[in-house]
């Protein structure tokens, strides 16, 4: 009985009694959910794209935040550094695109997954051997200080970051809505073949999708490098990102934001209010869990194209 | 020339149905397991039998386990991590609670108790497959680990959280424990593996293996021709568990001696799968090749400067054996897909004309 | 590339017994290494090791060995991987099998019983397993100056002092925040029997190993709980992330304070100046204001052997040097017994457990402040001086602030030989007699 108060009315209360507590929690998931996001947008582009998992996307995380403040370090200024590591993104998409993804085509996707996993050893490997693998330290500028709104807290760190994801994504939106590539894009999204069909050179497209995610990895790069210092642990971020690509569909843009920000609110609610009925840490699982619970009644995900077989 | 399959001829039903109809291969198989069993025993060093044969054959039942999951039923899993943990921490319990009570049963009961778990969270997959199953997966191995950390039930309550593996023994040899011998504890590993091994190739060509092909190749043409997907695709959760369940017993108990999360976490996981693509999704003797390249070569690579009398430097041997590591994973994906597995069955094939080609 | 994979397995079926085979090298004393130097913990396993391979040269070079007897180490990369760890340990034990050195809790772990049943002490100073310190049951494992329980109980001292005296510590609530792994949960007993004891209370706030850098929903609790201390066991990226969340959330930073494998460099640049006023235990003096660094400069750096000069200095790196200066004089307390010769595996546990480092020693050695005495006895694996310094981050670099805190051995020990009475019973040792 007591277990169950504990449970089902004890959290409510506690929510009750402290609204404002709760409403920094709630900030403070929504926060978290952005960085989340900014991670499954690398994964979404390209399932979308290539139909390939693409699961070195945290270890490229890593990579565009070990060339960016490695080269930081090396004395440039963030104007020749940033452009500097987008263009090592792009040559990396490039080496991806003519060394692995050219001569995988029509594999099963388990195989191009595990291509992938593959290029994420490689990239650790090689991040580390030109960058060792020391602690980071990355300062862009990004404040680092807190509001307060009456009792509620809020970083500046995360709205920036908010922020920062919020033009990411209508810059992508408007990308892929009203640019000649960003329809060929579309296209391509849809069905290869048809596309290949019309003209749409398929592997410059792959070029461009695995461009675009390596720029999206250096953002999300920044943004948790300069809260944490750039080092190994960044590429477990991915870790994070899959309950959310689930949850959102592994092929929607909005999806991955949306449900980034359900995973974010979700974990903190749960962590604050029920972990310690379970000693603590249960956001390690909890993001899964629910995934998996919403996954029973709408296995396609939020946003995510339904799946209609044929025998 | 080498290989023949000529000349063969089977008389009754039985021996048309033998696990190796080929006699070729009957006697290649058993002089591997004797040599294994033998020869190697009696040869090879402590290091080779410790650190190098038993982990090799326990990370061989463990791709075996995933293989009859991913391999025979298409069900793509990265919860092995998880299942092998459950295996550990439950050996450990049930071994320490019935002191008395044979290794072996306890193994076996460790590996239903893990059978138990990928029951349950092999239920999703009758929702969901492919990525969206795998990442569901993922749930498994992050509960089960940290169920078993926060439960300190699981550990008889001891205040580090890292118990020791109690010594057993079988036939009176001293089987786990660091006191026990390398070759005692190579040959119980060794014969538990071959068991499983042979258990498991026979499973697979049952009628429930060709349930799970049939599930794998196409789950709605099978449960027209009426095979039930639950039942199907329940079992393969249940043996592919009990499998890794066993070998992540097996892990604790006879190569690291002691229980401790960090062993399953979620590398292993993606280690055992890789074991299984290298190797040749659904194919026996390619879980055998998977675990001993992906376990083996990064040890080789590592070691390799020093024979060459190179002195680099240990931090540089290891940032580039990541590299090399990922390199070889993808050029192998291109080059054979179908992993080693494949690769023998080409040299087979060769063999048949080989040196003569016409 | 059937061939390729052929020549492959044979090439390393050949490897494995080449390796095996031992080879002594006469007249130089062989140390085993295992470090890591990539993967998450890399940051911290650069600066250590880098201390502990320094010391070695620095042997070498300005005394020609230890009595005469030229050190030769061999590394092997773990990664900080348990199974890497046990593979690495059975690669160097037959050549190089004198004293381990790990600095990972799961491996200290996993090769306790494999070195006791090979007679190769392991020296896993201030980790690893904590009831080990009990030398009647764990013959071969040394883990001096300082255990997790001890330190745990000098950290509580320390934060009463700071709160004006132990009667102080009554009705006071401490956040505990700890890396979620066996590492971070040994010292939990002894909060609880403390808080008992003592009267405080404290909640407990896990970070799993996956997610070490997002720690969000643990600072808000903290925020609502305003604890009077925080304590962090942390390690890896764990420290920097909460450091940094720490910062932001206006904890006052002199009221938290972590371990000594807490407080590095490595854990405290990422947050810089926000970091200023954070404490944590540490085991050694911090800087380079040592007369031992007169030598490094003079025999290692200048002769541009540094393993890592940048990290020199660093609290890690010293706590390198620290433990490398240990194994060096126990091997040279062995050498007194058995002869300027290389020392086995046996004869260094003998030195190990009669290794009596007097302050009049440290002054010889040049590192008066930097370590303090400590003697080793055949039942107390643990040293007669547990305790801790505490440092302090001024936002450039660390200070030692105050006295050396000794630990309750009084409420430690008795639980150390309940534990490693349990262990026996649990393996069927007899504890050996030390009397």
């Amino acid at each position: 009985m007591d277990m169950l108060y504990n449970i089902l009315i004890a959290p409510f209360l506690e929510i009750a009694k402290s609204p404002s507590f709760f409403a920094e929690v709630v900030i403070g998931g929504l926060m978290s959910g952005v960085m989340y996001s900014l991670v499954a947008l690398g994964f979404v582009l390209i399932f979308k794209a290539s139909g390939v998992f693409n699961f070195a996307q945290g270890v490229m995380v890593l990579f565009a935040a070990l060339n960016f403040s490695g080269l930081l370090d090396a004395g440039l200024s963030i104007w020749l550094a940033f452009p500097l590591t987008v263009l090592i993104m792009v040559l990396l998409a490039w080496c991806i695109e003519r060394l692995v993804l050219s001569k995988l085509v029509n594999q099963q996707d388990i195989i191009l997954f595990m291509a992938t996993i593959g290029i994420g050893y490689f990239l650790q490997g090689f991040g580390e051997f030109l960058w060792t693998g020391n602690v980071r330290k990355l300062d862009v500028g990004i404040p680092q200080d807190a509001w307060f709104f009456g009792d509620i807290m809020i970083q500046q760190s995360d709205v920036f970051a908010a922020v920062v994801a919020g033009i990411l994504v209508i810059v992508l939106a408007l990308f892929f809505q009203y640019t000649r590539i960003g329809r060929a894009l579309r296209a391509v999204a849809d069905d290869h073949q048809a596309a290949m069909t019309v003209g749409i050179p398929l592997r410059s497209i792959w070029l461009i999708v695995w461009s675009v995610a390596g720029f999206v990895a250096l953002v999300a790069g920044i943004m948790w490098g300069s809260r944490v210092g750039v080092q190994f642990s960044l590429s477990v971020i991915a870790l994070k990102a899959l309950p959310v690509l689930i949850l959102g569909g592994f092929t929607s843009v909005p999806g991955a934001i949306i449900g980034g920000l359900i995973i974010g609110v979700g974990e903190k609610v749960a962590e604050i209010y029920w972990g310690p009925l379970f000693g603590g840490a249960i956001e390690e699982w909890f993001a899964y869990i629910l995934a998996m619970l919403f996954l029973f009644f709408r296995p396609q995900g939020l946003f995510g194209e339904r799946i209609i077989e044929r025998v | 020339m080498f290989y023949r399959e000529a000349g063969d001829f089977k008389t009754t039903y039985k021996a048309d149905q033998a696990i190796f109809p080929i006699a070729l291969d009957r006697w290649f198989v058993v002089t591997v397991v004797l040599v294994f069993l033998v020869v190697v025993p009696l040869l090879a060093s402590n290091y080779m039998l410790e650190s190098i044969l038993t982990p090799v054959l326990i990370l061989s039942i463990a791709a075996i386990g995933l293989n009859i999951l991913t391999g025979y039923a298409g069900q793509l899993s990265l919860g092995t991590g998880g299942f092998m943990a459950t295996g550990a921490y439950m050996a450990y319990k049930i071994s320490t609670a019935f002191p008395g009570l044979n290794i072996v049963f306890v193994l076996i009961a460790a590996g239903l108790c893990a059978a138990l778990v990928g029951i349950a969270f092999g239920v999703p997959s009758l929702r969901i497959k492919g990525f969206y199953l795998a990442v569901t997966t993922l749930a498994a191995q992050f509960f089960l680990l940290w169920l078993f950390t926060r439960v300190p039930w699981f550990v008889n309550n001891s205040i580090s959280g890292v118990p020791t593996a109690p010594p057993r023994k079988v036939f009176g040899f001293l089987v786990s424990s660091a006191d026990s011998d390398p070759i005692d504890r190579y040959l119980f590993v060794f014969i538990i593996t071959v068991v499983l091994a042979l258990v498991a190739k026979n499973l697979a060509r049952s009628r429930i293996g060709r349930m799970w092909m049939a599930i794998r190749d196409m789950d709605i043409a099978a449960e027209i021709i009426g095979i039930r997907p639950l039942t199907s695709k329940l079992t393969a959760f249940a043996i592919s568990s009990f499998y890794c369940g066993i070998a992540g017993a097996l892990w604790s108990f006879a190569y690291i001696n002691t229980v401790e999360p960090t062993a399953f976490d979620i590398n292993r996981s993606f280690e055992i799968l890789f074991m299984v693509i290298i190797g040749g999704l659904g194919s026996i003797l390619g879980s055998f090749l998977g675990a001993a390249f992906i376990f083996l070569f990064p040890i080789l690579l590592n070691v390799m400067p020093g024979w060459f009398g190179l002195e680099i430097s240990v931090t540089l041997v290891t940032q580039v054996e990541l590299m090399v590591f990922g390199g070889m994973m993808i050029f192998f994906l291109i080059v054979e897909p179908h992993g080693l597995a494949r690769l023998w069955s080409i040299g087979k094939e060769k063999l048949r004309l080989w040196p003569f080609p016409h | 590339m059937k061939k390729f994979v052929t020549s492959a397995l044979a090439a390393t079926l050949v490897a494995g017994s080449v390796l095996a085979t031992p080879v002594m090298a006469a007249g130089t004393q062989n140390i085993p290494l295992l470090v890591y130097r990539t993967g998450p913990y890399a940051a911290n396993g650069i600066a250590i090791f880098a201390g502990m391979i320094d010391y070695f040269k620095l042997v070498n070079n300005r005394d020609g060995g230890i009595n005469g007897v030229k050190i030769k180490y061999t590394e092997c990369e773990t990664g900080y991987k348990t199974d890497r760890g046990v593979e690495c340990y059975d690669r160097t034990k037959d050549e190089y099998g004198s004293i381990y050195s790990p600095v990972s809790t799961g491996i200290t772990y996993a090769i306790i019983d494999k070195a006791t049943h090979d007679k190769i002490p392991v020296f896993s100073m201030g980790y690893g397993r904590t009831s080990a310190a009990d030398g009647r049951v764990f013959p071969y494992i040394f883990n001096f100056p300082s255990t997790y329980w001890s330190q745990a109980t000098a950290i509580i001292r320390y934060i009463a002092k700071d709160l004006g005296g132990m009667d102080k510590l009554k009705g006071k609530n401490f956040a505990f925040i700890y890396l979620d792994h066996p590492y971070g949960k040994e010292p939990i007993p002894f909060l609880d029997i403390m808080a008992k004891k003592f009267g405080f209370t404290y909640d407990k706030y896990p970070v799993p190993t996956t997610s070490m850098t997002e720690q969000k929903s643990i600072w808000l609790q903290i925020r609502r709980t305003k604890p009077d201390y925080a304590i962090m066991w942390g390690w890896g990226a764990m420290n920097p992330t909460a450091i940094k969340e720490a910062a932001s959330i206006h904890f006052p930073m002199d009221h938290f304070i972590g371990n000594w494998w807490s407080g590095s460099e490595v854990d405290v640049k990422a947050a810089g100046m926000l970091a200023k006023g954070y404490k944590s235990a540490a085991m050694h003096g911090t800087g380079k204001n040592y007369p031992v660094y007169t030598d490094l400069k003079k025999y290692v750096y200048d002769t541009k052997q540094a393993d890592n000069l940048a990290s020199a200095g660093d609290v890690l790196y010293n706590r390198g040097l620290v433990n490398s200066a240990y194994v060096v004089e126990a091997i040279r307390t062995a050498m007194k017994k058995f002869g300027n010769k290389p020392m086995t595996g046996e004869q260094i546990r003998w030195g190990m457990e009669n290794l009596d480092v007097t302050a009049a020693r440290i002054k010889e050695l040049g590192m008066t402040g930097l370590t303090p005495p400590v003697k080793v006895s055949c039942a107390n694996h643990e040293g007669n001086n547990p305790g801790i310094f505490v440092q302090q981050w001024d936002g450039t670099k660390w200070h030692m602030i105050g006295d050396f805190i000794p630990a309750m051995s009084d409420i430690v020990r008795p639980i150390v030989e309940q534990e490693a009475a349990k262990y026996a019973k649990e393996k069927g040792i007899t504890p050996r007699s030390c009397s």
